[in-house]
């Protein structure tokens, strides 16, 4: 197949979905790689560099759309490139399908195969080619950068000649793939770095980041759960935002720079930052809103613009933070694509077979051969696992209370099975012709008698174990007894074995009994 | 006679003992549960004295007052390392005991035939009614001691059934005798308390099962000819086969498995006065015979459980047949460590876990173990104890060593306790124990022990492991615990090492 990347027509996009080393990977998948002449120049990858790495440089887009079969890029397609799509070509980019639905209807009715790549499922498998997480990873980074830039002063605090510096407060809001990059590059430049995040599963990542988890105090059953949209964070309740809002309003006069990033998938970016908190923070105070294409989390926020607020707080829109860092952001993206192609071409023979039974590749796939396959089925594996909650607690009244008669039920048909079996064969013992009845009442004793050891010794602690068997011992001496009734006998000889009998029993009977009370005492709390 | 006093005393010591049995239940409430057993043995053995005893009671109280002194002795000289063997060979007294005593009745039966052909009569005769015995004289009736009037008021039905009881009291109690002396001897081991040392191991006659087998048939046929009238010398002779049952048996069971033995020898020797207490019509030798009975039983049972092994295989001896395929090989080395660095994990660490085993009490070493624990836990670390099972030779054992050495119990843990615990331990310390830390029993399924529930260590961040030298343990099987990577192997007796650790601890 041949691979083609044009430059991205998008302005101020400095991305290029093909690297010179990401095509060498493709040729060996036994793709041929074209690019349009300069589509890598503004992140810093020249034609020659291309040619060199085998891949044909071709001048003009229409050219290059019209010379290849696979197309991958950045952005979603504008309306001209949508035209240039023909039956049988496949397009792989950006394509936020959820709110471009024009623009997907056009695709198919050219026949076109779409993979977008912010499709792709959050499964495990389908890590090496989730462009979105890589994107954010360089947006969280860029974010604190961009926010130092704007910040007057040191991150890290210093006590120098000059004087002392305290630290920056940064508060980063939404621990997803961005928000951990920004946390790192915040803390790892030395700000004292808070975040928060709706999902409380995510403080241990927040807390391995070295940043503080600023905690929510909230029922536990109220709190939404990752695990069930593909490792987001839901959309959480009224109430819940509240309280939100009212910890972000304590904490807010003592931050100096917020990055907020929570963002819901297909929904406007949830308000988190209103006017009055912006107006609480210090001039020269710095918020970084890598939500703004959608909105915004910030209530001030202007999408691509970088605006001072009135007591002088700076908030910045920015949509283009990969693209800022073209070089690295094309690096990655370029990676992500590569490996969506080596799914695309599971034989490396560069026949690319678009299997729709595969999970990652049908979850990427918006239309098909000039279907719209949007939304697609949810996966068969379950991004995260599902978090484990308290199964009891989940029981309705009328389940707890049909388990119990279940266990019920199952006991009693255990001890009736057992009592039954019991029962006949004391009955059959009982029903031995001539058995006589003096012998059934010492039975009937023996029976009662185990039968009470049984319950009895179920009780007794393991840490006890010993002196029981020591007490136990001692009493099984109970024998002398036996020995004591017989040695008045007449017979020389049986008074002489009960003799031995008594005095043998009764060094088991002082030996286990002293030995018991020794280990007993011995036994002490804390 | 046994008068009604008699039996109402008996009905008392009966209810002490199921008490004394029942406040094992906790630490506490077992300090006054032994008083219960201590005097309902004062009463049983008073009233026995004065009711149907009462025949030669000055000798009675002489050879009791003389086995208390020996017992006493015994009791106080006693180290708690050798608590397995202390009750081990107090089990085989027990046995003894109940031989003698099956022994008497054997003897006091033929007595009482003789008394009868002398009047020209025979014992066990009935009368018109089919079911009353035909007595004797009245003046050769009160002539007899308590148990021979016992046995002479008996129908043929009922001496047959007296002599199954006694064969059976006989039996079981000499398997008891010659099994608990070698249990003992096989604890005692290299012990200082033995002059010739025993192989620990499971060792069988040529023949094996079906030399025990082959006695245990012989005992049945002599058991039939002793009914049949054959004589004494079958009785003999079948006890003669029981104490060869009793040793070939236990010296099959290797070394590891005692902890059941016991138990069960415990349970043995219980089945035996049950059934010396039907031969001589005695209730309270019935109830306390079952209830020592079924403890040393649930006690095997709850041995076996956790060895995750069927009773019988621990009883037929061995680690339960061949192995079923072949091992797991243990890839890696063993890296060793001295106690400096043993000293500085464990003053970095904040939570500790220490599982004790066999070793600790074969070098003594609990003392140092308690002292490293209260140093440890002054600088405010999270120390436990994780206590295995089966760890030790008796069940128990551990929990008894480290009370001795003033281990407060609160922080001694069972293993379903503890094991979900050891992810968040810093460091885990093996001391002297092997096959209960061993990974093999659930990630090998061809292991000996698979299956075995075993305590999670290598979940730690560390693992040290105080052991003597490189080897497996008693089991033979080899532990991939020791080659693990966060595992350190700490060699050296288990009190010397310790010893050479606690300078270190600051």
């Amino acid at each position: 197949m041949k691979i083609g990347t044009p430059t991205e027509v998008f302005e101020g996009e400095a991305r290029v979905a093909m690297t010179p080393d990401s095509a060498l990977q493709l040729q060996k998948l036994g793709h041929e790689c074209f690019i349009e002449a300069g589509a890598g120049m503004k992140a810093g990858f020249s034609d020659a560099a291309y040619k060199e790495a085998g891949v044909e440089v071709i001048k003009g887009a229409a050219a290059l759309w019209k010379s290849v079969d696979v197309i991958a890029k950045v952005r979603p397609p504008n309306d001209t490139e949508v035209k240039r799509l023909t039956k049988g070509k496949t397009l792989i980019s950006f394509f936020y399908p959820g709110s471009n639905e024009a623009l997907m209807e056009a695709a198919s009715k050219k026949g076109a195969n779409v993979i977008a790549m912010d499709m792709v499922p959050r499964i495990s498998r389908a890590q090496k080619m989730d462009a979105l997480s890589s994107m954010a990873n360089i947006a969280g980074y860029r974010a604190v950068i961009e926010a130092g830039n704007n910040f007057g002063r040191f991150f890290t605090g210093q006590v120098t000649a000059a004087g002392k510096v305290p630290p920056a407060k940064v508060l980063v809001v939404g621990a997803g793939v961005a928000g951990l990059a920004a946390i790192g590059t915040s803390t790892s430049l030395g700000a004292i770095t808070y975040a928060f995040d709706v999902r409380p599963e995510v403080a241990e990542q927040i807390e391995s980041m070295g940043a503080e988890f600023v905690f929510l105090e909230f029922e536990d059953s109220e709190l939404p759960d990752g695990a069930e949209t593909g490792g987001y964070a839901p959309p959480s309740s009224p109430e819940f935002q509240a309280k939100q809002l009212e910890k972000f309003r304590e904490i807010a006069p003592d931050m100096d720079i917020v990055i907020t990033t929570a963002l819901i998938p297909n929904r406007p970016a949830p308000l988190l930052w209103t006017k009055d908190m912006v107006e609480m923070m210090k001039p020269g105070s710095v918020i970084v809103d890598l939500a703004a294409e959608r909105g915004g989390n910030c209530e001030l926020t202007k999408m691509d613009e970088k605006v001072v607020s009135d007591n002088g707080v700076t908030i910045i829109g920015y949509t283009d933070f990969p693209s800022r860092m073209a070089a690295q952001s094309s690096t990655l993206y370029a990676t992500n694509i590569r490996h969506m192609m080596a799914d695309l071409t599971p034989e490396k023979d560069g026949v690319v077979n678009h299997d729709m039974e595969d999970d990652v590749i049908r979850g990427a796939t918006i239309t098909f051969e000039g279907d719209v396959t949007f939304p697609p089925p949810p996966p068969k594996v379950q991004a995260i696992a599902v978090q484990k909650k308290e199964a009891p607690k989940e029981l309705t009244p009328e389940e707890k209370r049909a388990q119990e008669v279940a266990a019920f039920k199952k006991q009693t048909t255990q001890q009736v099975v057992l009592l039954g079996v019991g029962a006949a064969l004391v009955l059959g013992i009982g029903l031995i012709p001539g058995m006589p009845a003096s012998f059934m009442q010492h039975f009937i004793v023996f029976v009662l008698s185990v039968f009470i050891g049984f319950q009895v010794i179920w009780n007794v602690a393991h840490s006890l174990h010993t002196p029981l068997m020591a007490v136990t011992n001692a009493i099984s001496s109970i024998i002398i007894l036996g020995a004591l009734i017989q040695i008045g006998s007449s017979s020389l000889l049986i008074s002489v074995l009960a003799a031995l009998g008594i005095f043998m029993a009764a060094v088991n009977i002082f030996g286990g009994f002293l030995v018991t009370r020794r280990m007993l005492a011995m036994f002490q709390k804390s | 006679m046994e008068n009604a006093f008699t039996i109402a005393a008996y009905v008392v010591a009966g209810i002490l003992f199921i008490l004394s049995l029942g406040g094992l239940s906790g630490q506490e409430s077992a300090k006054r549960a032994v008083w219960y057993g201590i005097v309902g043995m004062a009463i049983a053995v008073f009233a026995t004295i004065v009711g149907p005893g009462s025949g030669m009671w000055f000798i009675s109280l002489i050879l009791i007052a003389g086995g208390a002194a020996v017992g006493y002795q015994l009791a106080t000289k006693v180290e708690m390392t050798q608590m397995p063997e202390l009750v081990a060979i107090m089990h085989s007294l027990v046995g003894l005991a109940a031989v003698f005593v099956g022994f008497n009745a054997d003897i006091m039966i033929n007595y009482i035939g003789n008394i009868y052909a002398g009047e020209g009569l025979v014992l066990g005769a009935v009368g018109d009614d089919g079911i009353t015995a035909i007595g004797l004289p009245k003046e050769i009736y009160d002539g007899l001691s308590a148990f021979g009037q016992l046995i002479a008021k008996k129908s043929s039905v009922e001496i047959g059934i007296l002599r199954v009881e006694l064969v059976l009291g006989i039996w079981i109690g000499a398997v008891t005798f010659t099994g608990s002396v070698i249990a003992y001897a096989k604890l005692a081991g290299s012990s200082s308390m033995l002059p010739f040392n025993v192989d620990t191991g499971a060792n069988q006659l040529p023949g094996g099962h079906a030399l025990n087998a082959a006695a245990a048939v012989g005992s049945v046929i002599l058991l039939a000819m002793y009914l049949g009238g054959s004589g004494s010398w079958t009785l003999v002779l079948l006890t003669l086969l029981a104490l060869f049952i009793g040793y070939h048996l236990i010296m099959g069971i290797g070394g590891a498995d005692m902890p059941v033995v016991v138990s069960m020898l415990n349970s043995y020797s219980g089945w035996a006065a049950a059934a010396i207490g039907f031969s001589l019509g005695n209730d309270l030798l019935i109830v306390v015979g079952a209830l020592v009975g079924s403890s040393g039983a649930i006690l095997s049972y709850i041995m076996c459980k956790a060895m995750n092994r069927s009773f019988v295989s621990v009883i037929l001896g061995g680690f339960g047949g061949a192995a079923k395929g072949e091992q797991m090989a243990v890839d890696g080395e063993q890296v060793a460590i001295e106690a400096d660095g043993v000293a500085n994990a464990l003053n970095e660490a904040d939570s500790i876990i220490i599982i004790p085993g066999y070793g600790m009490a074969v070098a003594q070493a609990q003392q140092a173990v308690s002292e490293l624990v209260r140093k440890l836990r002054a600088k405010g670390k999270n120390v436990r104890f994780a206590i295995h099972p089966v760890a030790g030779r008796l069940p128990g054992h551990m929990n008894v060593l480290l009370a001795e050495a003033k281990v407060p119990y609160d922080i001694v843990m069972e293993m379903d306790e503890i094991n979900d615990d050891f992810p968040d331990t810093d460091v885990a310390i093996v001391i002297g124990s092997n096959d209960i830390v061993n990974p093999a029993a659930q990630d090998d399924p061809n292991s000996p022990i698979a299956g075995m529930p075993v305590l999670e260590c290598w979940k730690a961040k560390q693992v040290f492991v105080s052991k003597r030298g490189q080897g497996t343990g008693y089991s033979g099987i080899e532990n991939p615990l020791f080659f693990k990577e966060n595992t350190r192997m700490f060699y050296g007796d288990a009190k010397a090492s310790l010893d050479a650790l606690l300078p270190k601890i600051d």
